[in-house]
């Protein structure tokens, strides 16, 4: 553990990403406390632009709402769905892709061509769609960013079992009759798990522009403000107020690079032979 | 080769056909009656057309059934009738298609082309400053927004210094003809294109680099040097070819996020291709006309996933067709 934070503070994307996440996680969680201005009561007149007025730093939208008390509510729903849907992905993925690498034969056959189906589907129309059918709202969308984000995590698991499965102290394992069950969640997946950390941090950053996109079309959670929703709502009146699209953008921008960063940190310091082979 | 491209067809008929089956569940999915829903938004469907729709589909008869009918028009190309829009879903979606094959096709030779042109530069120039600034740049567009990057192109090229028009497929009114037309359409598309390409050329230049860096340490590679290439020669026919390998698969993975991407920067650009009307769709809650342009953005994944595997034997060095 000491070694895996030692690496991971050596590479400068790391420690970059490391800084924006918990940045971005500190704005989400005490952010309202500071800033208690609701992002959708009316505080100044329409359209006041930026840096006029320090009660309202980044200047109003079309109806006069707070876009910074928006940016930092909206930091809220970003991480929450990013978080959740990729946990959620991993609770799916992980068993099916653990299951069909120990088992191997018709079940990993069946399982992957099961896989394969949903990775063939456009992943962002069948959110929409999911979406749209389900009515929008926080679990729906959370719900179809994990389903369309889980194929990959089963493939990585796969592989990675089906490797793990011939080695010496797995042999030993069912020598010994351990159940199938333990063998696989004590002696194969905590050896498969690092590949699967890196995985997992950069779909956190995919699933928080998937949301964010979803929330542009119009698709977000009516009662939750979000970038994505600030964005969409800006678009219309962005050559009057550019402001409103401007500044929500940079928020998304920054937290996926700060986390796709801290992916790359993560796969150096948890791969470190691999990283130095690709130099 | 034939055979090949048979068993390919055949898995993509079955893929396709899964896809269609899981469009019937969906749409059973939503709250309320299927007809209704099928019907669009409460309230904008008369009794008659309903009623229609519940005898078209058999929805009175056992659900087995009722997928074997909707499967069957499906698969004779009736996609259903919109409501809304008052068109047959298949027409509607086929006079949009050239404008999004227009838009995807053109985005992604521009993002291949930069990037595996800036990932050769990388991997060429690695851990000096151009290749910082490029891995940087490709690091910055990767974590960008499609609907975001789309509205900062406006702001920047449409707003604050009037080169590009913002919107829409062609100068409305224009009447041109010939070269006059193509050029006004090139001007329209060259914004979204660009958007669009952006990311998928932030992935190809990491994906170049990364793989050309690999292979350069290969023992074939050395093997070359000490035949005494040149290195143009060994960069060229030896490294490049086979760090495209990847990338070929990659740009078959994401042929789906293409399509997904169409759907918004067609949104932000007014562009009239099949993701525009998957928006429109959505506003209007016109399940039929959504779920129509879903199957059609699914088969045309599967189409360019066929079309990568069949690149991507023809590019790899190690895959040979008997001929």
């Amino acid at each position: 553990m000491k070694q895996f934070w030692k690496s991971m503070l050596k590479s400068p994307s790391g420690v970059i990403g490391l800084i924006i996440l918990l940045l971005a996680i500190s704005v989400a969680l005490f952010g309202p406390m500071l800033f208690p201005n609701s992002p959708w009561r009316m505080v100044q007149r329409p359209f006041l632009p930026p840096f006029t007025l320090s009660t309202v730093p980044l200047g109003t939208d079309a109806l006069g709402r707070d876009v910074f008390a928006g940016m930092i509510f909206g930091a809220r729903v970003s991480l929450l769905v990013g978080l959740v849907s990729t946990l959620v992905a991993l609770v799916v993925g992980v068993p099916i892709g653990a299951m069909a690498g120990y088992f191997g034969g018709k079940v990993d056959d069946a399982l992957m061509r099961f896989t394969e189906f949903f990775q063939t589907i456009p992943s962002f129309a069948l959110a929409i769609v999911l979406v749209a059918i389900l009515q929008p709202s926080i679990y729906s969308i959370v719900a179809s960013i994990a389903l369309v984000s889980w194929p990959p995590v089963a493939r990585l698991v796969r592989g990675e079992v089906l490797s793990l499965r011939t080695r010496e102290y797995v042999q030993a394992a069912v020598v010994t009759g351990q159940s199938n069950s333990w063998i696989i969640l004590r002696e194969i997946l905590p050896n498969a798990l690092s590949p699967v950390i890196v995985l997992a941090s950069l779909m956190v950053a995919t699933a928080i522009l998937l949301e964010s996109s979803l929330s542009f079309l119009g698709l977000g959670d009516p009662n939750l403000i979000s970038w994505g929703y600030m964005v969409g709502a800006g678009r219309t009146v962005i050559r009057q107020a550019w402001w409103i699209t401007v500044f929500p953008g940079v928020a998304i921008l920054i937290s996926v690079l700060g986390l796709n960063l801290i992916g790359e940190g993560l796969n150096d310091a948890l791969n470190p032979r691999l990283s130095r082979e690709g130099r | 080769m034939l055979s090949f491209v048979a068993q390919r067809v055949l898995k993509g008929v079955i893929v396709l056909l899964a896809i269609v089956v899981l469009n019937f569940f969906l749409i059973r999915l939503a709250p309320g009656d299927p007809a209704v829903v099928m019907a669009g938004e409460a309230g904008a469907s008369d009794q008659v057309f309903v009623k229609q729709l519940r005898e078209k589909f058999g929805l009175d008869k056992p659900l087995p059934e009722q997928l074997f009918i909707y499967v069957k028009g499906v698969v004779t190309l009736d996609l259903g009738f919109s409501f809304r829009q008052q068109a047959p879903v298949a027409k509607l979606i086929g006079e949009r298609l050239p404008a999004t094959l227009l838009l995807t096709l053109t985005a992604f030779a521009i993002s291949l082309a930069l990037g595996i042109l800036f990932g050769t530069f990388a991997a060429r120039f690695a851990g000096t400053f151009l290749d910082t600034a490029i891995t940087v740049f490709a690091l910055i567009f990767y974590a960008m927004p499609l609907f975001w990057v789309a509205l900062m192109g406006i702001l920047l090229f449409s707003v604050t210094m009037d080169w590009l028009p913002s919107f829409g497929y062609e100068t409305v009114g224009a009447n041109l003809t010939g070269l006059a037309h193509a050029v006004d359409v090139a001007k329209h598309l060259i914004m979204p294109a660009m958007t669009l390409g952006l990311f998928f050329m932030a992935t190809y230049t990491r994906m170049t680099r990364a793989s050309m860096l690999e292979v350069k340490r290969l023992d074939f590679v050395k093997t070359a040097r000490a035949k005494g290439l040149s290195d143009a020669v060994i960069q060229r026919r030896h490294v490049l070819r086979n760090a495209l390998l990847p990338v070929v698969t990659l740009a078959g993975v994401h042929s789906g996020t293409l399509i997904g991407g169409a759907v918004i920067t067609e949104t932000v650009f007014a562009w009239p291709g099949i993701g525009r009307l998957m928006y429109d769709a959505l506003l209007q809650r016109d399940y039929n006309l959504l779920l129509g342009v879903f199957v059609i953005c699914s088969a045309m994944v599967l189409v360019f996933n066929l079309i990568t595997d069949l690149v991507y034997r023809l590019v790899d060095p190690r895959i040979e067709f008997a001929a």
